[in-house]
This record gives structure tokens, sequence and C-alpha cells, in this order.
């Protein structure tokens, strides 16, 4: 079973919500999506000062043998992006909850981070789609 | 569940990711596929490619058939224990399948050919051969195994009995040795030096283990993949297919249009071809840009004509993304593929794009 951290947040699509001591919200994608799709190679984010909405396309991870739409799990304006990612998408498969991270938000009135799921919650929806 | 093959337990124990292919669970790799590439390039890997089919084609009149199956010339094979890339092709010259055919005697050949085409290939050489005095068996109960990269042939002599480690020691490229049931052949899919061994399942096992042993990695069918295309092999079904000529394919190296006497299937519909002016060609894509190409993407020319991706990936020995492109033969030095939205610029290239560890693509 692959690691998913109690104090962060989650989606069915696969990303992960940390809020930061500033109250900022950084995403990234779980341990259970890298493994899916093996070694990443490429990861596309979205721009700074760019405004998402929920579940709006906002970037791409490809790994060696597939194409991943990254759908945003919280709404706001893209305050940070992890530009180590660029010359190292690797990152993503070995910490994908650390140096992995993808980009970070200031949230929205209306963020979406009440919809989202607790860990045991979005333990159960990998084993529900698992079989 | 799918069909397995006799290293199915092996694949388990290395934690291997399955995944179906063409009906079989096969390995896509066994933790990472980047590593099990650089180590095909760098030392030695092998491949479980038992589904795929080996047909033995034997009797007085397997040498006529074959010359009227196959667009390349058996008659190529002076000497058994040589071995022929070639394809079966329909009438209008469309690529039934991809295959490699073994002469092991005077009427004796065998032929490998995809997993994924097993049934239709059956049916169209039984259909082809109702005017030949020959038997047609595919070989039941045998593995195959690809053992592949610049250490393969020493670490696989450490798996081997002395007599056949003195065989293989004198195998040159392309050629086969036919031994108490195990065919060895160097012969490969990836671009580096190696051998693949077909030989009787009830022994494969062992045999796996005593490669393991010797150092040599398990690897699985996503390096395969990553391997073949550096290597500017053609991957049957993405690269070409029933509709499309070897003359559009990259192929043309494969087809024996001399001796003028021989008739073989699809030959007058790719000499109308010819005469019609071939308008595409295969060529290889080094994207420029940031991203990764993959199939089916759309390409464009500087002069607006449309090519096609055929097969696209990332390039583990490159680091960056390549692919095989079906284009309009007037393309230049560059052109655009469309990425979801943008176009990304690509530098055209002459395949292939690697070959024993080295980049070898030219501009």
């Amino acid at each position: 079973m692959s690691s998913i951290p109690n104090e962060l947040k989650y989606s069915k699509s696969h990303e992960w919500v940390r809020v930061l001591e500033d109250g900022n919200l950084q995403v990234g994608i779980t341990e259970h999506a890298q493994e899916l799709l093996g070694d990443l190679v490429f990861v596309e984010l979205p721009e700074m000062g760019q405004q998402i909405a929920v579940e709006e396309e906002i970037g791409v991870v490809e790994s060696v043998k597939a194409a991943s739409d990254i759908f945003s799990p919280v709404a706001g304006d893209v305050v940070a992006i992890n530009e180590g990612l660029e010359g190292s998408p690797e990152l993503v498969n070995q910490e994908p909850y650390e140096d992995g991270w993808l980009y970070t938000v200031k949230p929205s009135n209306n963020s979406g981070l009440d919809k989202l799921l607790s860990a045991d919650d979005y333990k159960e929806h990998i084993e529900s789609e698992d079989h | 569940m799918g069909k397995k093959t006799a290293l199915y337990e092996q694949h388990q124990q290395a934690n291997a990711k399955l995944v179906d292919f063409a009906g079989w669970d096969m390995p896509l790799h066994y933790g990472s596929q980047l590593e099990e590439h650089h180590f095909v390039r760098r030392d030695a890997g092998m491949f479980d490619v038992s589904h795929m089919v080996a047909i033995d084609i034997t009797g007085s009149g397997t040498r006529d058939f074959l010359k009227y199956l196959l667009a390349n010339n058996i008659d190529k094979l002076t000497t058994t224990g040589k071995a022929l890339y070639s394809c079966m092709l329909n009438i209008h010259g469309g690529v039934v399948d991809d295959l490699i055919v073994y002469k092991l005697g005077d009427e004796f050949y065998r032929v490998v050919v995809n997993a994924g085409t097993r049934d239709k290939d059956l049916q169209w050489i039984k259909e082809q051969s109702a005017n030949f005095d020959i038997d047609i068996q595919e070989c039941d109960d045998v593995a195959i195994i690809a053992v592949q990269g610049p250490s393969a042939r020493e670490r696989l002599e450490r798996a081997l009995t002395k007599d056949m480690i003195e065989h293989v020691r004198q195998l040159k490229p392309f050629n086969a040795v036919f031994d108490n049931d195990w065919l060895i052949a160097r012969t490969g899919y990836t671009g580096e030096d190696g051998c693949e061994i077909i030989l009787p399942s009830a022994q494969v096992v062992p045999f796996w283990l005593a490669l393991l042993a010797a150092g040599v990695k398990p690897c699985g069918l996503g390096a395969r993949d990553t391997l073949r295309l550096e290597a500017g092999m053609n991957l049957y079904g993405s690269d070409m297919n029933d509709t499309t000529s070897p003359l559009v394919s990259g192929l043309s190296w494969t087809i024996a249009f001399e001796p003028e006497n021989r008739d073989f299937i699809g030959k007058e519909a790719l000499l109308a071809e010819k005469q019609n002016g071939v308008t595409q060609k295969l060529v290889g894509l080094i994207l420029l840009d940031k991203g990764v190409l993959r199939d089916h993407q759309k390409v464009i020319l500087e002069d607006a004509s449309e090519g096609e991706i055929t097969s696209g990936s990332f390039s583990p020995t490159l680091t960056k993304s390549i692919a095989l492109a079906r284009v309009p033969k007037t393309i230049g030095s560059q052109c655009h593929v469309e990425v979801r939205g943008k176009k990304l610029l690509c530098q055209v290239v002459k395949i292939p794009f690697v070959r024993n560890g080295q980049a070898v693509y030219k501009g």
C-alpha cells in the first residue's frame, strides 16, 4: 500500500493538497498516482499568477509511457510553481509529497478545500478503484 | 486473467508490474522502466517474450512457399542457421505482419511472428499454403527469452552448457544455432548485441535463474519499446499495418524485387505503387521544444502539408523525446508537431537514433 499522509487532503483524481502556514495551498500528485504512471520525464505546470478553478486541467505529467492531465483540486491564484521539476521530473516519483510538489495557490473564497477527501477516504477510494 | 508464460511466477517474485498484452499477462517493468532501459544499453538485460509465436514450416514445398509468402527472399539464407527479417504482405501490399525467419534445414524453416497477430497470421499462412506440399506447426510449449546489451553474450555464456558456449561464441549477427530443441540466435529488438533464445518451456525457469545469477537484469515490455524506438525498429500495429505499404514504412530495404522472376504476395501492388510515385516516407523526429511526442500526433510541414507520428516516446539515452512519423516526402530538416493545441518544433532525422549505446542519428 502506498503512503497517504494523514495531514493532507486528496482528490479522486489523485492530487493532494497541503495547507501551508500562511494559508496558501500546495498541490501535488499522490504516491499512488506516480506509481501508476511510472518514471516521469516531463511536467507542465500552470503559469505564475494564473487563476485556476476546481477540477480545471492546469497541467500535465508525462511518464515514459503516457501523459496524464493534472486537474486542480482547489481554486485560487498560482503563487508558486516547483521550478525544480523542469530539470528533475523524477522528483515526483521519488518524493511525491515533499520535493515533488507541483504548485501553490492563494486560495479563492470558495477554494473547494472542504470538498476534498481525508486520508482515510482517499485510501478507500484507491481500494475501490483497484477492484 | 490473461494467459501466463512459464516465467509468470518469476515475474511476480521480481515485483513485476504486469499488464495485458495481446491477451497475455506480461511484465511492463520491474520497478523502473528507465533503469531497465539504461541497463540494456550499458550492460545486459533479459526480456520474457514467450508470448511471441514460433511456427515451424516443413516439407518439400517449404522453400517455394516462403519465397511466395514473404516479401524478402529466403534464398538469401544460403546456409542452415541464417536468419532474415521480412514482411508478410497482403495482395494490396499492406503488411499482414513482420517476422523473422530462420533456416533450420533444407526443408525446415521457423518463423517468429507477433503475439497480437497470432490468429490472423496462422489463418493467412494456412490459406496461402493450399498449393504447396508443406506442414505448418505452431511450436507449443516453447519459451522465448531475449538477452540484450553490450555484455549480453558474455553473461549468457555463464548460463549455458559447454557445447552451447562454443556455438554462441562463433555466432555472427543474424545467425542461429539449433541444438537439442534450443534455438539461439544473434538477433534482437534493442539495437544492442545479444541473443534471442527459443527453448522448451519446461527448461526455462532454471535458465532464467542462471541468467539472473550471471548478472542479467529482467526488463519489461516498457523498456523494450523505448529501446526499439531508439534503434529505429518498427512496431507492428503502430508503424505499419494491413493498410500501409512497406514503401511508406521505412521497410523498402526488406523488399526483394530481385530476382524479377520471383513472384510474391503483394509484389504487383508494390510495383504499381512505385510506378505511381511513393509520396510518403517514415522519418525520425527529435523534439527541440519541451514535452513528449506520442503516437497519432499531427505533424505539420513547412508547406502546411501533414503527416502523423506512428510511435512517439521519451528517449532515455538521448534524454529527449523522439518519434517515428509517416510524412510527405517533401519534408525538410524541421517540422512542427501539434501537442495539446501547441505547435512544437522538431528536427527531422534519418533513423536509427541510437546503436550500440551511442547516438548515431543524422539530420
